[in-house]
């Protein structure tokens, strides 16, 4: 069993994880104190699942992903934004490269931690998949 | 170490490798004769997805003042591309042909995807509205002939800066150097890409403006580096149309500039500078083009390892 830490807009990011289709018990819950930021969303995930820690920084760098086993957590992920993405975004640039030849991974850098804003290896174009609330 | 290398950016190699193929440069116009058997035995590949007269003829010469050979296509259509073939199934069939390749493409990051699937040196001559690093290399051999070298100097950037991808290449590697100032000069819609203005000029601590007037900031440059509005770039023929003739240097322009401020232009020009103005000394276009040749002879030698 895993629990997943996220702020706020919880519900809505369960979809990036495909929990919204899960056949397996999924919990959420809103507004649990928090001591480091007041008050925090959970996430309960009943079963052992991948999870694409690139992706789930992407989203929200400031979640943590607890691994529990036998009711202990065993291991404690916390999240950042990543430096290199691959096929998690996609450019949108109509002169890119990507947007005719669809046969190798699509990569971005990141160029500013704060603002989550990523370039495309191909053709530069710097966009912002996930703007910071 | 630039054998087997591939020029696709213009930030692919340090100060010290550019150093090496602009010395080479000078060495070849001082005495060309001495390398016109440097490439015997090797093959060109120009792959030209999108029409080009100078770049093409100017790699094509190189290699043949050189003593190479060049095979290649001269459009997409004249390619398998026309049957569907994949740019990463191209180059690997080019590579079983040639020593090395000089690819032009429209899609931006055309040759950077390429160069993931080969392994003989690529260059990039143009992709799309992003980058032309021999362009740059072309620029940079010119500014040296004229001014020695490109510290401590005005560059003004006039025209369409947003797709001019030659604009992109040399505002990328100027600002590797100390002392360099940009003035950006076009209407609003063709300034310079986020990219550019951002995370290459803003970030390296460079002084620019981004201006939308030619005659208050002409006795400001060294250089003035004018470009085509270029009709291929847009998807609205209207939006070309209303900023093409945007901005024209002609004798009364050059009134305001400086007697040591040198115009260049990657060429092919339309109307943004009247004939008029070819005489003036300062012009220097022409001669930039002969350059091109000369330091595209350099940087064949130097990928191949010969030199």
């Amino acid at each position: 069993m895993s629990s997943t830490t996220l702020p706020p807009a919880t519900e809505s990011r369960c979809s990036y994880l495909n929990l919204d289709k899960a056949d397996y018990n999924v919990a959420l819950i809103c507004n649990a104190y928090s001591q480091k930021m007041g008050k925090k969303d959970i996430i309960k995930i009943n079963n052992v699942i991948d999870i694409n820690y690139d992706f789930l920084g992407l989203i929200d760098p400031n979640a943590t992903v607890n691994i529990i086993e036998e009711g202990k957590t065993i291991k404690k992920v916390k999240l950042e934004v990543p430096d290199r993405v691959e096929n998690i975004i996609r450019c949108k640039n109509p002169r890119c490269v990507t947007s005719v030849e669809h046969y190798f991974p699509h990569v971005f850098h990141l160029v500013d931690k704060e603002k989550r804003s990523y370039r495309c290896e191909y053709c530069d174009d710097i966009v912002v998949p996930y703007p910071v609330k | 170490m630039l054998k087997n290398r591939s020029l696709i950016d213009p930030n692919d190699f340090t100060r010290e490798e550019f150093r090496e193929i602009f010395d080479l440069g000078h060495q070849i116009i001082a005495d060309p004769a001495k390398y016109s058997k440097s490439c015997e035995g090797k093959i060109l590949a120009t792959l030209f997805y999108e029409p080009s007269t100078r770049t093409r003829l100017s790699f094509e010469t190189a290699m043949l003042r050189l003593g190479g050979q060049v095979i290649g296509f001269s459009e997409a259509a004249s390619s398998s591309t026309a049957k569907g073939e994949s740019i990463a199934d191209t180059l690997r069939t080019v590579e079983c042909y040639a020593d090395i390749a000089a690819m032009r493409h429209p899609k931006e990051g055309a040759p950077r995807l390429a160069s993931h699937y080969i392994h003989m040196p690529l260059i990039n001559a143009g992709d799309g509205g992003h980058q032309h690093p021999t362009q740059t290399l072309t620029d940079i051999l010119t500014i040296e002939r004229l001014r020695g070298n490109v510290e401590n100097k005005t560059y003004g950037f006039c025209g369409d800066l947003k797709f001019g991808r030659t604009v992109h290449s040399l505002v990328k590697f100027l600002s590797n150097y100390e002392g360099v100032k940009f003035i950006f000069i076009s209407p609003e819609e063709l300034r310079v890409p986020e990219y550019i203005r951002e995370e290459v000029v803003r970030k390296r601590g460079i002084p620019f403006q981004e201006v939308d007037q030619m005659e208050p900031y002409m006795n400001q440059l060294d250089f003035l580096y004018m470009t085509r509005v270029q009709r291929e770039r847009f998807f609205n023929e209207e939006d070309y149309i209303r900023l093409k003739d945007r901005f024209i240097l002609d004798k009364e322009k050059m009134s305001y500039a400086r007697p040591d401020t040198y115009i260049l232009h990657p060429l092919p020009r339309v109307n943004e500078i009247s004939t008029e103005v070819d005489d003036d000394p300062r012009a220097q276009y022409f001669q930039q083009a002969k350059n091109g040749m000369y330091v595209r002879m350099a940087l064949i030698l130097k990928l191949l390892g010969i030199y």
